[in-house]
């Protein structure tokens, strides 16, 4: 393992880690489909065309850096999304029509 | 990673709730450290088989017989490259980097699956392997499409809907063999006669045998024991063998009227063991193989770390 190493001490197989976005079609919204390593974004485009697209999965792809992305955490799961929990009055079903009108 | 070692029996508990529920876990959800560890032996194993497992049937594809079977042999060991990345990078996902993981692989101290320990010695054995060995596969990993890890979930998904795709040439392969010229045929039997007990020994051991098995199941990775995936994959692949008029090397088969399964004879568990302890007939071999190719692959990690640089550093002095 001791060949190959780049000048910043990393380890050889262990480059920058880049999280994969396929959008499969045109239209469609890019699904996440997971992480490829890679020296730099035009490495890490063919390595993920290479890995997560041999059948023509998708139309295009996004690499991002892992470290760019920021999550929720799931233990908040509760608090950081109730402001939602009690507004029904978003929902369509929360409003009464007259009988038999057809509103859409 | 950051979990203690000793887990909060409130958390297991409301961890274990979760997976009844039949809940995925998430990377950064709470887990009990056994669980990660576990998950960790268990997809770093699962990768490290798909990249060896490129090696037994790469030794075919300059001498694939035609053009079409060369093309479908180097796609299906080019999926099975993938199947290890998608694999390594969900194991990633638990805290470990793959290099240690790879690290593991070349050193020896990780476990891959002894299928890949036998040698190719014909042609046929190609088709052979990915009539069994990916038919097994299906089984297993059909099954682990559902575990309780999302990152391992989702990869298994994608995995599954390749891996037809390498049982079908395989099976195909097999067919023309079986049909063809008496040498074509015993070529084909024979592959078929040494291949049929290692596969079966491919689910693992006895589930009274298998520890991990059991603590896998009670945390959902695996909701079947290998006892029940042995014999689905046997009650699969009799029908198929009998279709093109090959023998499976059993004379304990047999079908069951009543639970409607086909029952086989005793696997060599001894030779099983032999062969995870790293003295089956070409584990040294496979190794050695690895090593090879990842030192040989030294000068081209090193060239793109070369030019990203030089990219750097050209973008900074255009900046
Ligand atoms: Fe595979
Ligand atoms: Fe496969």
């Amino acid at each position: 393992m001791s060949q190959g190493k780049p000048p910043d001490g990393t380890p050889d197989s262990q480059w920058p880690l880049w999280e994969v976005f396929i959008q499969p079609q045109y239209g469609a919204p890019h699904e996440h489909c997971g992480s490829v390593h890679a020296v730099d974004a035009e490495q890490a485009l063919l390595n993920a065309r290479d890995v997560y697209a041999r059948r023509n999965e998708g139309m295009n792809l996004w690499v991002v850096p892992s470290s760019a992305i920021v999550g929720s955490t799931p233990e908040d799961v509760g608090p950081f999304f109730d402001p939602a929990n009690d507004k029904a009055y978003r929902h369509p079903q929360f409003y009464k029509v007259p009988r038999g009108v057809k509103v859409f | 990673m950051q979990t203690p070692h000793t887990d909060d029996p409130a958390r297991v508990a409301a961890f274990e709730a979760r997976i009844a529920r039949g809940e995925v876990i998430e990377p950064k959800d709470w887990m009990p450290d056994r669980y990660r560890k576990q998950l960790v032996r268990m997809m770093s194993q699962h990768a490290h088989s798909e990249i060896v497992g490129m090696l037994p049937e790469g030794n075919w594809i300059t001498r694939a017989p035609s053009l079409r079977r060369k093309m479908s042999l180097l796609a299906k060991v080019q999926d099975e490259a993938g199947h290890g990345l998608y694999i390594y990078c969900g194991t990633e996902t638990l805290g470990v980097d793959r290099h240690e993981l790879v690290g593991d692989l070349l050193s020896g101290k990780a476990k891959y699956s002894s299928i890949f320990n036998y040698p190719t010695l014909t042609w046929a054995d190609v088709g052979v392997i990915g009539w069994f060995v990916d038919g097994a596969a299906i089984v297993n990993q059909t099954m682990l499409a559902k575990a309780s890890y999302g990152p391992y979930a989702r990869a298994m998904v994608r995995i599954c809907k390749e891996e037809n795709f390498h049982k079908r040439q395989g099976y195909e392969s097999v067919a023309t063999l079986a049909r063809g010229t008496p040498g074509q045929r015993a070529m084909v039997q024979d592959a078929v006669n040494r291949w049929w007990w290692p596969s079966l020994m491919m689910f693992g051991p006895n589930d009274k045998d298998s520890p991990n098995s059991a603590e896998l199941t009670r945390w959902g990775v695996k909701k079947k024991g290998n006892d029940e995936l042995r014999q689905r994959f046997v009650n699969l692949t009799v029908p198929q063998a009998q279709a093109v008029h090959l023998t499976l090397p059993d004379p304990a088969l047999k079908y069951n009227e009543a639970s409607g399964n086909w029952e086989f004879g005793q696997i060599d568990w001894d030779e099983f063991w032999t062969v995870v302890k790293g003295d089956g007939p070409c584990n040294r071999e496979r190794l050695a193989a690895r090593r090879k190719a990842h030192e040989e692959g030294a000068w081209v990690r090193a060239a793109a770390e070369a030019h990203a640089a030089k990219q750097r550093a050209s973008t900074v002095a255009a900046a």
